[in-house]
């Protein structure tokens, strides 16, 4: 055998034209995307994958060349992630999404939804009886930038002026943007706080219902239940819909990091994550609506009876697109 | 797999078998190479926000009032999606890494080693928000607390949330909160380059030397790994040092007129052919005093 060069030589000179045609697909579509690649290309690569595979089983039983093999695990794997990676295109993908993808794990998550909404109505209640009781303990419940002048001390024509303010009407995409992202901002963050064990987000939810039941209060001790009602729920149905929702994602995922079953806690709350995904992202999708809603139509629709119809209607709207059985959706 | 497959021991080794079979052996990146890569994307995002609040601020300039309100909205929204759209943007791509990762040679990876979906890349950095933004709140909060009582309470919110944040310096397979939610983690996929191979040249010159069966028998895969270190390297003083130690060990004669490089490839290449011949054979011989 002396003299008789290294077996790992020959077999790298026999297979390298194959490895860097991979190397040089994969760039190819990694930099721009998988449909630069031309027919040929997207029939080869798949035996280009294979080949690779095998040449790495190979090398690692026979070859001592360690550079040989760092870099065929690398190519391999690289391919393994293009081969079996996403490639469903963005169009199908969303379809999917409102079509089945999200009103499934809305559906899915229906405990945690009625425990959520249930939170927000007791709080809203509470927060309803406390400032019913007492006018005092307004100041304490609303945070203090959020009333804008609307506490117990102001006049009831201020009160009643500041649900049929236009913001001089200009603007008003602006304060929609602004309020869309400043929500979406708060149930992002009330879906993350679910994973410390609930709580935060049953906080966070609590303090919504408070608010809104001490606004209430406020407004009914004035007579002007009806009006703030249309104000409150032409977009409010959404907003609220959405907080639910984000809370009702957290608590999966806070429930079962106190308590995964019979499974082990790493893959209870994978899956609470995989279940909990989807909604979240359509919660942003409600908000951008809410956010529309209450920026620009609240401040165009300048009748009571409008805004409560638009309301029922986006409930109406938003329970049938979730709940209804169709087919498909187990 | 062969027995005699080459044992990878590192901690951080990751399982990972292919639908054909083979396991591709992902190696986790460390909490180093993670918190670099996250600093690596705070400052893009940064230089981001900055470029376009200056956009914004110089193109305002010009217009009216009408104008001015969509620059503000373009503005808002940026910034928004820079905030919860930067890595999710990224991680969607063909290389599932963010800038910061590619040039750190990471990458996000599903555990189970299916397809890493959107919802999952969505729901881990979504828990950015607890992981990294609500530690930063209360220590801003911590700043401006006024009391003793009410700097306690904030001191201990700081403490809390900085679990969070560093959770996965407390699990083995450095796990953010939102890796750990989402189903996923973060691995190691560098650009490796297939350098020359070394055998090359020795294989050529092999006939001229003719190494016998003992010399060749004198090292073991250690050995192999260390000569093709110092052939990489090319570094003239250490090429000589190992040359004279093997010439020594195998009692080879150096002709006149025969470089180190030369013997020393030559000689990688006729130990490699060796080891390797036995490895065939299912013995891995692991270094000089592998006796097996």
């Amino acid at each position: 055998m002396n003299g008789a060069e290294p077996r790992s030589h020959r077999f790298r000179l026999e297979r390298e034209a194959d490895w860097r045609r991979l190397e040089g697909l994969l760039g190819k579509a990694e930099r721009q995307r998988a449909s630069a690649l031309t027919e040929d290309e997207l029939i080869a690569l798949p035996l280009l994958y294979t080949a690779a595979i095998s040449s790495l089983s190979v090398a690692r039983a026979t070859a001592l060349d360690r550079n040989l093999i760092t870099y065929l695990e690398g190519l391999a794997a690289r391919a393994y992630f293009f081969v079996y990676g996403t490639r469903t295109r963005l169009r199908e993908r969303l379809a999917q999404f409102f079509r089945l993808d999200w009103p499934r794990a809305v559906r899915s998550l229906w405990r945690e939804t009625a425990v959520s909404g249930l939170i927000l109505l007791t709080a809203t209640l509470a927060g309803y009886a406390l400032v019913s009781r007492d006018a005092d303990w307004y100041g304490s419940i609303m945070p203090g930038g959020m009333t804008q002048g609307r506490d117990p001390t102001a006049s009831t024509a201020f009160l009643k002026a500041a649900l049929y303010d236009a913001h001089g009407r200009t603007g008003l995409s602006f304060f929609a943007a602004f309020l869309f992202t400043h929500n979406a901002q708060i149930a992002i963050f009330a879906f993350a706080l679910g994973f410390a064990f609930c709580v935060p987000t049953a906080l966070l939810v609590a303090q919504n219902g408070l608010s809104l039941g001490a606004l209430l209060a406020l407004y009914a001790s004035r007579g002007l239940g009806w009006p703030l009602g249309g104000w409150l729920f032409i977009h409010g149905v959404t907003e609220l819909f959405a907080t639910i929702l984000a809370g009702a994602a957290g608590f999966r995922i806070g429930w079962a990091v106190m308590f995964p079953g019979s499974r082990s806690r790493l893959e209870a709350v994978a899956g609470a994550g995989r279940a909990a995904g989807p909604v979240m992202a359509g919660v942003v999708i409600m908000l951008v609506f809410a956010g529309l809603l209450e920026g620009i139509g609240r401040q165009l629709i300048q009748v009571d009876a409008v805004r409560w119809s638009i309301g029922g209607a986006t409930l109406v709207v938003w329970l049938g697109y979730f709940y209804l059985p169709r087919k498909g959706l187990a | 797999m062969a027995p005699a497959a080459a044992p990878m021991t590192s901690p951080f080794q990751r399982r990972l078998v292919t639908p054909e079979g083979l396991d591709l052996r992902l190696v986790l990146a460390s909490a180093g190479e993670r918190a670099s890569a996250y600093l690596l994307d705070l400052l893009i995002m940064l230089a981001a926000l900055v470029a376009l609040t200056i956009v914004a601020i110089v193109s305002g300039l010009g217009v009216g009032s009408d104008g001015q309100e969509v620059l503000a909205i373009i503005w808002l929204l940026g910034a928004f999606l820079l905030r919860n759209g930067y890595f999710v943007i990224f991680e969607l791509g063909a290389r599932a890494a963010t800038p910061g990762k590619r040039a750190l040679g990471l990458r996000v990876v599903a555990r189970d080693g299916g397809r890493l979906t959107a919802e999952a890349i969505f729901t881990r950095n979504a828990l950015r928000e607890l992981e990294i933004f609500l530690p930063l709140s209360l220590l801003a909060g911590a700043a401006f607390a006024g009391d003793t009582i009410n700097a306690i309470m904030v001191w201990l919110g700081v403490i809390w949330s900085g679990g969070f944040l560093l959770f996965p310096l407390f699990n083995r397979d450095r796990l953010r909160v939102g890796d750990l939610v989402a189903g996923t983690w973060v691995v190691r996929a560098p650009r490796a380059l297939l350098l020359v191979d070394l055998a090359r040249d020795g294989a050529r010159d092999l006939p001229k030397f003719a190494f016998t069966a003992d010399q060749t028998g004198a090292y073991g895969v250690k050995e192999l790994e260390i000569l093709e270190d110092v052939l990489r390297r090319h570094d003239t003083r250490s090429m000589t040092l190992v040359a004279e130690r093997i010439r020594a060990k195998i009692g080879y004669v150096q002709p006149a007129g025969e470089t180190d490089p030369a013997f020393l490839a030559a000689f990688y290449a006729a130990l490699r052919a060796r080891l390797e011949q036995r490895l065939l054979f299912g013995h891995r011989r692991r270094d000089k005093f592998d006796k097996a």
